[in-house]
This record gives structure tokens, C-alpha cells and sequence, in this order.
């Protein structure tokens, strides 16, 4: 299986294609096809991702399954996994079949909707797996059409001014990238992105119109890089557009959005910034660290007095991928291994979180948590699943979502103590919003009127919940899974980074002896 | 046997809370108690083992990364027994008391289930705690720390109709949260220091820790003292300590068999239970100590103060409960840890059993929790009124004086006291003086309760009084088993845990015995090599110890730990002993002069409490509302963090960034929206379109421009 990384990426797209192709009509049959061609599509993929796991060597920490081939325009297609990126991309296909699964009781423009979530898969998959920086800028913008479809023809009522939104932010970020993706190639002479990070990329301090610039070249593009993940992440102060899509955004929407999606900012961090640019990741760490803090604070504090389920759910994902930057920039072990960890846990944890809104809205058609109350009384089964991925979210140890804030505050707090401080204070504020939501959705007495005939979760609901319940719990239980395969890939980065760093500290003293 | 101990209630959890379609209700309670009945069995077996030491267990690989390498594993040493029996016997009485309490509950429709899942509740809890006071290392503790806090939240909920069920609840997991907020940052510090989240590494490394310093925040600390106190936060927080306090009473909102197993006997327990475990380390952490007995002293004081004046029954027990959590810590803060772990121990009997006899009464009175609705029930429920007086004379402290006879609390507070005078830290004499307040004040509302709940004249309801009855046998079996434990817990283990320095080493599995020993003789500290002589059983149980565990014995090369440690200037235990006269007595005159009051005001003169409320009434009323602490904490934090909330969210994300930072996306946005509007959603096809192409026509330019080079 030489190519089972092509294989794996483009199956969605095929299926999409397929569709595309050969389903005609939109009488409730081609409905139904439709629906069980993506999932038969993306269960094969998560089936034949598989293989990738089984065939994976933790111990060695550079890429493996990788694949290369001449392409257009004197461009490389060149695909490969290693340790950082290998679990991503079994996230994403973990996760597509369950989407699938969730988008069920969808009918407006069943085949396209389908075919959306096809090709965003593959564009997905792509970003985690591209080993060339053309193939990586294409797969990443890309991947912005269809959630920008997504969220414009199947949201809400407002979706309009939220997918604009949503494309404008990342776009912006975007062409920064793309410009600094240019200079790179320029600078190095390949696009070849194993190639780049042996690369050493300028750090001398220069003045540019005037401005000191520490950290030179690197820094600049490091500012490129970062205006794109940032956004991604989304980092405060720019993540507003992220609790609007949500909001916007039909239920799986919102599912691929926060728990896939977000993830390609951190990635990019830790694929990009960090290895390449280390002297401006350490330069830059303050700041991001700062910003991290202040993430987590702010958007804790924003998510208590949400009155809409979803806006507060993705302010809580901001605030999670707070501990996710911060770990990152920390630059150690336990920082950037709970970094992974983390994202793979909130990928679970906030999928199935708004898969919980979803169960609701399919039900009542309204997100504002003032229409609940008293849920328990007559969804047992729905309050058990909900109470469950609540506690994650607040990070239970026992759950997953312990394992990625701890390991991320251990690494934090060997990088800046009043960073670990203000972020730990995060477990507080997150303990009030979700049990304050949790109290007001799903207990008390149940008097409204509207909901006396509401009924539990369906078997279909209750088979999409399974798998993410068992994730969460096993890999809170048994984390080693995750870590055990980041682990090497992670030491090798953090060594290569400290390297990097040292030398430049030692260049500085000489220079200044001299 | 010890992973069976701690994991059977997990299994009678799950089988309680998922199984009960299964196997029916009922016997999905059986199962549950019947698997905590066989760990209490074992837990007794493991605690009346003749050996005091120190046993490793590896379950499972948990969290690793890097340095940092957990695993789920099991210490088991006599402060971990000590726990296991405390936990396993009050969680299977409450279990069996439950069967009784729990039936007919008037909170529930005909026909609801609840029942299992109170059971459910209850095992997972038992589980969680004892993976607590199991752990080896301080992020499995932490697990249980937050397991316990996550039981606590769904039984302080259990009746989850209720709104102030639903509040309390949440207040008890976030006012939790900012206790488990300082323990996180310990243990973040502590491997930052040590690189290590074992027990057994850290304790070794904790002289070191002594001379180091660590920049945290602003400012360089002692590492010892600056991990000590972070994780004396976390203590303060489970255990209700002063300014973390105001979840406990709230928590009464609970089912009784709750408050009386979680709220008084195990769970609010844990903080003491940590100090005490981490006595290798508070050792060396002066300060942090200082401030333990302060902050307990004062704690048992204000709780006690604020019981005075409480009508509700569950409520005058639950500040009760944090006034002698305060007595422990002031034990554990001037050294005398196995002081703490007595009163612990004798406390987790006589409050258990207050708790249930307050339930039982409550049962009989058809849920009514008043005391001013109570009044001459002695003759009507007379198995609750003995049991009840059995816990009050334990409470108390009733027993002879100067000698070693008497009820549990007389023992376990009394050695606490005379600890406290003993205690050289700056707060020692303040402790001292508090907790004597705190027992004069201890017995007035004890005796109170009694009077106003048994004596006197029937007061409230006339039908209630008429249907008053006893509770069944399934509920008055499990207090008169609490009863023995409330009278004998004390005389029979007073030795070991406050006796002569060579008992509490043995029991406690102590290798290093100079330290009492040269406290005992009045001498500079002796030789190690002699005392170890002296002492071969002690230093057998070392070699025992070592050769069991590699890891202890790698690792933790200068000293090796039982399952406390006192340091070599630690001679509060004998200095104790050898306390004045008067030390010794003045608990039992203030227990007398409370008594006295209490039989006045409630007895002889019962006008005279309403005369001094009316003459008194600011100082009342402060009391009355618990020192305002509630209506501060809602002004100063709860209030402004809401606002601050709103602020954020409308003038920061609205205004601010959306309006400011982004005016110009946001200028461009309402253009595309009226654009879009107009067209058919359709049309957002062609715009994607657009994007594919803007995006190949840059990726174009750019791979023309790297083909160049």
C-alpha cells in the first residue's frame, strides 16, 4: 500500500464525485442514497485510516508513508504523517462518518450537502498530510469553500453575514501566508517542506522602515504564519467570527467546525512556526502566551452570560484552544504533547457537545437556553450523554479533556508562572459556564409547555454518541494511546527548537564579547 | 486485595446506576451494598494487619510525557488504612441506612426511579475517595479530589426539581474549583521542581526543597513553603476551611445520608487527610504551618459561632462538622499529625451518626428540619434520641478527666488541645485559646440540639407530632454500630495514634525514631545509628519497606518516610503529654460551662434565648446570616464577574473588535450581504467558484515564481 495516504485523502473526494455524477433527481430515494454513499465513503475511509495506525513506527520521529510525485507545473505532490500529524488525520476520519451520521434528518439539498462534506473531508485530510507547501496552501484554502457552503446554504437564518464573516477572517489571514509562503521558497529554494525544516531561515536583526526588527527574516514570516493560524485557532482578539458561524452553522457544520477545522491553526503552529522559525516562535512566545491567558479569561468570562447554547459552547472552544496556543509556545514536552492532546480531546469533546445542541434543535428549533429547563425529567438518557461531555469539557480527570489541560498547564508553567496562574484560573470560570448551562437546559422541573412532549434520544443519536463517549473516557483512562505516538515525533521538535534557540543565545553573547 | 477494596464500588456503581433494568431495582441496591459490605471487610483485614508498612501496587500506565510519568497505582500505608476502613464502614452503614431513608421519598413522582441511581451516586463516590486516599502520586489524588467533588455536585443535586438543590450543588463544585485551583498549581510546582508527581520522589526531595527558591509570580519563595501552601489551598477548599466555606452548609440541600457520609464523615476530611500525607513536606514549610493553624483555629472558632445560633438541624451539624475540621488542621499545622488523623478518625464515627440520627429524626418528622418545630421527642423515638445523645456526649467530649476514659471526641480533642499549646508556631497560643472557645461553644449548640429536638415541649405541627415514629431497624442498626465506635474509637486506639512516641512510630511505620525519642529525654537528637539499635522492629519495617519497592529505594536515597513524618525538632506529642494541669482540663470545664448554658437557656429558662436575640440582635443576626459571608461573596466576586462578563462580551467582541479592530471586514461584509441577498442562495456557487479561482491563480504565480529560481 504505497499509497494509502492518497488513497485515504481522496476516497471522499471520489465518492463526492460520484454523486456528483451519477445521482440524479431529489426524491426522498436519492436522499436516502446519497446519505449512505458519504457514509459508506467515510467509514471505508476511517476503516482504511486504520492501516495507517497499524502501520505506524512511533519510535521513528520523521515522516513515514510518504509519497512523491511530479504535478503540474514543475510543482511536487508530496504526502506523509508523522507523529504530529498521523493522529489529525485519524481524527478526521474518525469524525466524518458520525457527521455524516448527524446531517440524517437534514433534506434541503440532501446530494450537495453530501458532496460538501465529501470534499471538505478530503481538503481536511490533505492539510494534516501535505509534505509540500504549494499542496499544503492549496489543500488549507481550499478547505475554507465548502464550510463557507456549509454554513451559507444550510445554516440559519442569519447565515449569510456569518459564512461572509467567517471566509473575510481566514481569508485575510490567508493571503499574509501565501505571501510569506512565496518568500520562503524564494529564501530556501524548494517548497519541499522537509526540506524547509532543515532549513535555516534568517534570524540576524535588521531595521525595516525604521522598526528594529529582532529575530529578522524569521520573525517576519513567523508574522505572516501566525496572522493565518491565529485566526484559525481562533486566538483572541480575533475570534468573533467564530461563535457567528457556529451559531449560523447547521448541527455537523458546527461538529467539523470546532473539532477538525480549528485543529489546522495548531497544526500549522507546530508544523510551520515553531520548527521553522524557532528563534521568532521564542522572540514571539511572550506575546502568544499573553494572548493565550487572556483567551482563556476573556472568553470564559464572555461564555457565562451567553444566552444561546451554541455561542456559549464556542466561546468555551476559544477559551480550550487557549490552553492549546499557550501549550504550544511553552516549548516543552508536556506543553506541546497536552498541546496534541488537547486538540484531539476537544475534538471529541466539543463535537459531541454541539451534537448534544443538535439533538435539541432537531426537537425544538430553537437554541436559546431560556426555552429549556427541566430536560432530565423526560431525556434521561440525553441528560447522562450531556452531563458526561459537560464534565469533560470541564475537565474531569477521568475524561480526556483532564489530560490535555493538565499536561498543557505543566508545560506552561515551567515557561511563565503568571501565564500557568491566569490560565489555571480558567478551571474556575469553565466549572461555572458549563454546569450553569448544563443546570439550566437539563434540570429543574420541566414547565413549559413545549417541551412536555419531547422525547429522548433516538437509536440513531445514540449510536452517533457511542464512539465519543468511549474516546472520551479511554483516552482520559489510558491517555498513553496519544502520547506514546506524539511522544517521539514532539521530543524531536523541542530538542531541534532549544538547539535552535541556544545557538542563537550564544551567537548573541559573542557578539556582544566581540 | 487492595485494588479489589477500591474498585468493587466502582463495579457496584455501574451496577447500580446501568444495571438496574437488568436486575431490578432493588437488587441493583443489594449488589451495590453487598460489594461495599465485602471491601469494608477487607479494608478492616488491611487496617488490623499487624505491619505498618508501605506497599506500592501499579495498576495501569496513566498520563506520560516526557519526565512527567504517572500511573494509576496504589500506596497503601497506615494512614491510607486508617482512611480505608473510615471510608469503606461509613459508606456501607450509609448504604444500609439508605435502603430505609431513601424509601418513599415524597421528592419523587409515583412510579420514578431514583433509587438505583442514589445508589450509583453514592458506590462511585466511595470509589472516588478511595482512589484519593490510595493514590501514590499527587495527580491520581487529584483524580479523586475531583471525583469526590463530582459526586458531591450530582448528590448535593439529587433532587434536581429543586433550585436551591441545583444551586448548591454548583456552588459546592466551583467554590471547590477554587481550592482545586491552588492544588493544580502545586503539583504543577512541585514538578517543576522535582520533576517528579510521586510521592515518594517529592517527599525525598523535600529538604532540598527547603533550601531552594522558586520565582513564582512577583517574587522568589522557599520552594517548600510555596508548594505547601498551594496545596494547603486545595485542603482548604474540600474541606470548608475558613473564606472557602460557604458550600458546606448549602450542601445540606442533599439527601442526609449525603451530608452525613460525603459532608461530615469522609469527603470534607480529604484536606486534612492531605496535610497529613504531605507531612514530609509541610515539615519543612514553617510558615505554611503558621498559617494551617490560623486558618483552622479561626475556622473552628467562626463555624462554631454561627452554629449557636442555626435552627436547622442538618445545619447546626454541617458548621459543627467545619468547626472540627478546623480543629484538624490546627493539629495537623503544629505538627501533630497523627493527632489530626485521630480526630479524623473518632469524628468520622460520632458526626456520621449525628447525621443519620438527625436524618432518622427528620424521617420521623415527616421531613420537617426546623428545631423550633421539634420538642419532646425522646419518648417517641428513643433509639434516635439514645443515638443521638451518644454522638452528643462523643462530640462533646465527655469522659474523666486526666485519665484515658471517656467517649471518642473526649480523647481525640482533648490530644488536639493540649497539641496546640504544645505547638511552638506563632499561632500555637491563638489555637489554643480558640479551640477552647470552640468547645465551650461546641457543647452549647450540641446540648442545644439535643434540648430543643428531644425536650421540652412539642412544639410546630400537632399532626406531625402525633405521626412521629420510629425509624426501622435498617436505619437504627446502622447507628447503633456508629455508637459503639462513638464511645470505644477513642479508648481503644488512643494509643496509637497520641500514646507514647514508640506506639504511634510502629503504628504508623516511622523508621527514623530520633525524633521522639530524643524529644522524650529532653536531649539534642541522638545519633542515628544508636536509635536505630533501639529501635529494630522500627528498622526492619525500613529494610522491609526498601526492599519492596525499587522505586523508593532508587529514588529516595537520604530519608526514608512512614506513613507520616515528623521532623527531628517535632516534639509536639510529648510535649503534649506533658502539658500542665489546667491545659488538660480546660476543654472539659468549657464543655461543662456550655452544657450548663445550654441547659439553662433550653431547659430551665426557655425565654431567655429570645431576650438576648431581641437585646443582642446586631450580634445575632450577624451570626444568624453567617457573618454576611454569602452576601459579601455575591457583591464582591459573583456579581462583578457576571458584569464583567457582559462588558466583555457586548463592549469588547461587540464593539470593540467586531466595531474597531475589524471595521473594515466589517465595512466590506454588509456590502456582500446585500449583494448576496439579492441573488438566490444559489449564486454562493459562483462565489466559491471565485475563491477556487482566486486561489489557483495565486498558487500559479507563486510556483512560477519558485520555478524561477
Amino acid at each position: 500500500m504505497d499509497n494509502l495516504l492518497s488513497i485515504v485523502t481522496f476516497l471522499p473526494a471520489v465518492a463526492a464525485l460520484i454523486l456528483a455524477v451519477f445521482l440524479r433527481g431529489d426524491d426522498p430515494d436519492a436522499q436516502r442514497n446519497a446519505k449512505w454513499v458519504a457514509l459508506a465513503a467515510t467509514g471505508l475511509t476511517f476503516l482504511l485510516s486504520l492501516f495507517l495506525l497499524s502501520g505506524f513506527n512511533p519510535a521513528d520521529p520523521g515522516f513515514q508513508f510518504v509519497e512523491e510525485h511530479d504535478w503540474i507545473l514543475g510543482m511536487k505532490y508530496k504526502m506523509g504523517v508523522d507523529g504530529i500529524s498521523v493522529l489529525f488525520v485519524l481524527l478526521t476520519t474518525f469524525l466524518m462518518p458520525l457527521t455524516i451520521g448527524a446531517c440524517w434528518t437534514v433534506e434541503k439539498r440532501v446530494k450537495e450537502y453530501m458532496i460538501a462534506f465529501l470534499v471538505l473531508e478530503t481538503l481536511m485530510l490533505g492539510v494534516f498530510c501535505a509534505l509540500d507547501l504549494v499542496l499544503f496552501y492549496l489543500f488549507f484554502e481550499a478547505g475554507l469553500i465548502p464550510m463557507f457552503l456549509i454554513i451559507g446554504i444550510w445554516g440559519g437564518a442569519n447565515r449569510i453575514y456569518a459564512s461572509f464573516k467567517f471566509f473575510l477572517y481566514t481569508f485575510l489571514g490567508s493571503v499574509l501566508m501565501l505571501v510569506a509562503m512565496i518568500a520562503m521558497a524564494l529564501d530556501a529554494g524548494t517548497t519541499d517542506i522537509p526540506s524547509l525544516l532543515n532549513h535555516q531561515f534568517g534570524s540576524e536583526s535588521f531595521n525595516l522602515l525604521g522598526i528594529h526588527v529582532m529575530g529578522g527574516m524569521q520573525t517576519l514570516l513567523w508574522l505572516a504564519f501566525f496572522a493565518s493560524f491565529a485566526v484559525k485557532m481562533p486566538m483572541w482578539p480575533v475570534h468573533t467570527w467564530l461563535p457567528d458561524a457556529h451559531v449560523q452553522a447547521p448541527t455537523a457544520g458546527s461538529v467539523v467546525l470546532a473539532a477538525i477545522l480549528l485543529k489546522m491553526g495548531g497544526y500549522g503552529f507546530l508544523r510551520f512556526s515553531l520548527p521553522m522559525f524557532p528563534v521568532a516562535s521564542d522572540i514571539m512566545a511572550p506575546l502568544v502566551l499573553w494572548m493565550s491567558a487572556i483567551a482563556i479569561v476573556y472568553t470564559s468570562l464572555v461564555a457565562l452570560v451567553q444566552e444561546d447554547m451554541k455561542k456559549l459552547i464556542a466561546y468555551s472552544s476559544v477559551a480550550h484552544m487557549g490552553y492549546v496556543t499557550a501549550g504550544i509556545f511553552a516549548a516543552n514536552q508536556q506543553g506541546i504533547d497536552g498541546a496534541i492532546f488537547q486538540m484531539i480531546s476537544h475534538g471529541f469533546i466539543s463535537g459531541a457537545l454541539f451534537l448534544c445542541v443538535g439533538v435539541i434543535y432537531d426537537r425544538m428549533h430553537t437554541r436559546e437556553i431560556s426555552a429549556y429547563g427541566g430536560l432530565v425529567n423526560r431525556m434521561p438518557a440525553y441528560a447522562l450523554i450531556f452531563m458526561l461531555f459537560t464534565m469533560a469539557n470541564v475537565g474531569l480527570p477521568g475524561t480526556s479533556g483532564f489530560v490535555g489541560e493538565f499536561l498543557t498547564l505543566v508545560g506552561i508553567f515551567q515557561a511563565n508562572t503568571w501565564v500557568a496562574v491566569v490560565a489555571t484560573s480558567g478551571v474556575i470560570l469553565s466549572a461555572g459556564y458549563a454546569l450553569w448551562l448544563y443546570r439550566r437546559v437539563v434540570f429543574g422541573e420541566l414547565i413549559k409547555e413545549s417541551l412536555k412532549s419531547i422525547t429522548d434520544m433516538d437509536r440513531r443519536e445514540r449510536v452517533i454518541f457511542a464512539p465519543l463517549v468511549a474516546m472520551t473516557l479511554l483516552l482520559g483512562v489510558y491517555p498513553s494511546l496519544v502520547t506514546d505516538i506524539i511522544g517521539p515525533s514532539v521530543e524531536n521538535l523541542v530538542s531541534n527548537y532549544q538547539t535552535a534557540v541556544l545557538e542563537r543565545v550564544d551567537a548573541t553573547q559573542v557578539a556582544t564579547h566581540h | 486485595m487492595e485494588q479489589v477494596i477500591v474498585f468493587l464500588p466502582l463495579l457496584g456503581a455501574l451496577i447500580s446506576g446501568f444495571g438496574w433494568r437488568i436486575v431490578g431495582e432493588k437488587n441493583a441496591m443489594r449488589i451495590a451494598t453487598g460489594l461495599l459490605i465485602y471491601a469494608c471487610f477487607s479494608s478492616w483485614a488491611a487496617f488490623l494487619a499487624p505491619t505498618g508498612m508501605t506497599k506500592h501496587i501499579e495498576v495501569l500506565r496513566w498520563i506520560s510525557s516526557g519526565t512527567l510519568d504517572t500511573y494509576w497505582g496504589l500506596r497503601v500505608d497506615r494512614l491510607t488504612t486508617i482512611m480505608l476502613i473510615v471510608v469503606t464502614s461509613v459508606s456501607t452503614l450509609v448504604h444500609v441506612y439508605s435502603f430505609g431513608y431513601m424509601d418513599h421519598d415524597p421528592q419523587w413522582k409515583e412510579g420514578e426511579v431514583y433509587k438505583p441511581r442514589f445508589f450509583a451516586y453514592l458506590s462511585f463516590f466511595t470509589f472516588a475517595m478511595l482512589m484519593l486516599v490510595t493514590s501514590d502520586n499527587l495527580v491520581q489524588m487529584f483524580f479523586g479530589w475531583e471525583g469526590v467533588g463530582v459526586a458531591s455536585y450530582l448528590l448535593i443535586g439529587f433532587y434536581y426539581r429543586k433550585p436551591s438543590a441545583n444551586a448548591a450543588a454548583i456552588k459546592a463544585f466551583v467554590v471547590n474549583r477554587v481550592g482545586d485551583f491552588g492544588f493544580a498549581l502545586g503539583i504543577f510546582a512541585l514538578f517543576f521542581l522535582t520533576d517528579s508527581v510521586q510521592l515518594d520522589v517529592i517527599f525525598a526531595a523535600a529538604p532540598e526543597l527547603a533550601q531552594t527558591q522558586i520565582s513564582f509570580l512577583w517574587r522568589d519563595w522557599n520552594a517548600a513553603e510555596l508548594t505547601a501552601f498551594l496545596l494547603f489551598i486545595g485542603a482548604m477548599g474540600k474541606s470548608a476551611q475558613l473564606f472557602l466555606h460557604t458550600w458546606l452548609p448549602d450542601a445540606m440541600e442533599g439527601p442526609t445520608p449525603v451530608s452525613a457520609l460525603i459532608h461530615a464523615a469522609t469527603m470534607v476530611t480529604a484536606g486534612v487527610f492531605l496535610v497529613c500525607r504531605m507531612s514530609p513536606l509541610m515539615e519543612f514549610a514553617p510558615a505554611t504551618l503558621s498559617f494551617i493553624t490560623f486558618i483552622g483555629a479561626s475556622t473552628a472558632f467562626f463555624a462554631a459561632t454561627i452554629g449557636l445560633v442555626q435552627n436547622d438541624i442538618k445545619r447546626v451539624i454541617a458548621y459543627s462538622t467545619c468547626s472540627q475540621l478546623g480543629y484538624m488542621f490546627v493539629a495537623a499545622g503544629v505538627g501533630a499529625y497523627s493527632a489530626a488523623m485521630f480526630h479524623l478518625f473518632t469524628h468520622a464515627f460520632f458526626k456520621a451518626m449525628l447525621f443519620l440520627g438527625a436524618g432518622s429524626v427528620i424521617h420521623a418528622m415527616h421531613h420537617e428540619q426546623d428545631m423550633r418545630n421539634y420538642g419532646a421527642l425522646r419518648k417517641k423515638i428513643p433509639y434516635t434520641f439514645w443515638a443521638m445523645m451518644i454522638g452528643t456526649l462523643a462530640i462533646t467530649g465527655v469522659g474523666i478527666p486526666l485519665t484515658y476514659i471517656g467517649f471518642a471526641g473526649f480523647l481525640s480533642k482533648d490530644a488536639i488541645i493540649e497539641s496546640a499549646w504544645a505547638g511552638t508556631n506563632p499561632m500555637a497560643g491563638y489555637a489554643f485559646w480558640m479551640l477552647v472557645a470552640a468547645a465551650a461553644m461546641t457543647s452549647f449548640y450540641s446540648w442545644r440540639l439535643i434540648f430543643m429536638t428531644f425536650f421540652g415541649e412539642a412544639r410546630g405541627d400537632s399532626h406531625t407530632h402525633a405521626h412521629a415514629h420510629e425509624s426501622p431497624k435498617v436505619m437504627t442498626v446502622p447507628l447503633g454500630i456508629l455508637a459503639i465506635g462513638a464511645i470505644f474509637a477513642g479508648m481503644v486506639w488512643y494509643k496509637p495514634f497520641f500514646g507514647d512516641h514508640h506506639a504511634v512510630e510502629s503504628w504508623f511505620g516511622i523508621p527514623h525514631a530520633e525524633t521522639v525519642v530524643a524529644a522524650d529525654h529532653g536531649a539534642a537528637p541522638v545519633e542515628a545509628a544508636g536509635t536505630t539499635d533501639g529501635h529494630a522492629p522500627a528498622a526492619d519495617s525500613h529494610g522491609a519497606d526498601a526492599a519492596q519497592d525499587a522505586v523508593v529505594a532508587t529514588s529516595a536515597a537520604p530519608l526514608q518516610y512512614g506513613a507520616i513524618y515528623m521532623g527531628p525538632d517535632n516534639h509536639v506529642i510529648d510535649d503534649a503529654h506533658h502539658a500542665p494541669t489546667w491545659v488538660k482540663v480546660s476543654p472539659f470545664i468549657a464543655m461543662l460551662l456550655g452544657f450548663a448554658l445550654s441547659w439553662l437557656m433550653y431547659i430551665r429558662r426557655t425565654d431567655l434565648p429570645a431576650k438576648l436575640a431581641a437585646t443582642n440582635w446586631p450580634l445575632y443576626n450577624f451570626l444568624l446570616n453567617k457573618w454576611y459571608f454569602d452576601e459579601i461573596y455575591n457583591f464582591v466576586f459573583i456579581r462583578p464577574t457576571f458584569a464583567l462578563g457582559r462588558f466583555l462580551w457586548k463592549r469588547g467582541d461587540g464593539a470593540t473588535i467586531d466595531g474597531g479592530i475589524n471595521g473594515l471586514a466589517m465595512g466590506i461584509i454588509p456590502f456582500f450581504t446585500r449583494l448576496a441577498g439579492r441573488a438566490q442562495t444559489g449564486y454562493l456557487f459562483t462565489y466559491a467558484f471565485a475563491m477556487v479561482l482566486g486561489v489557483a491563480v495565486l498558487i500559479t504565480l507563486m510556483s512560477l515564481t519558485g520555478g524561477a529560481e
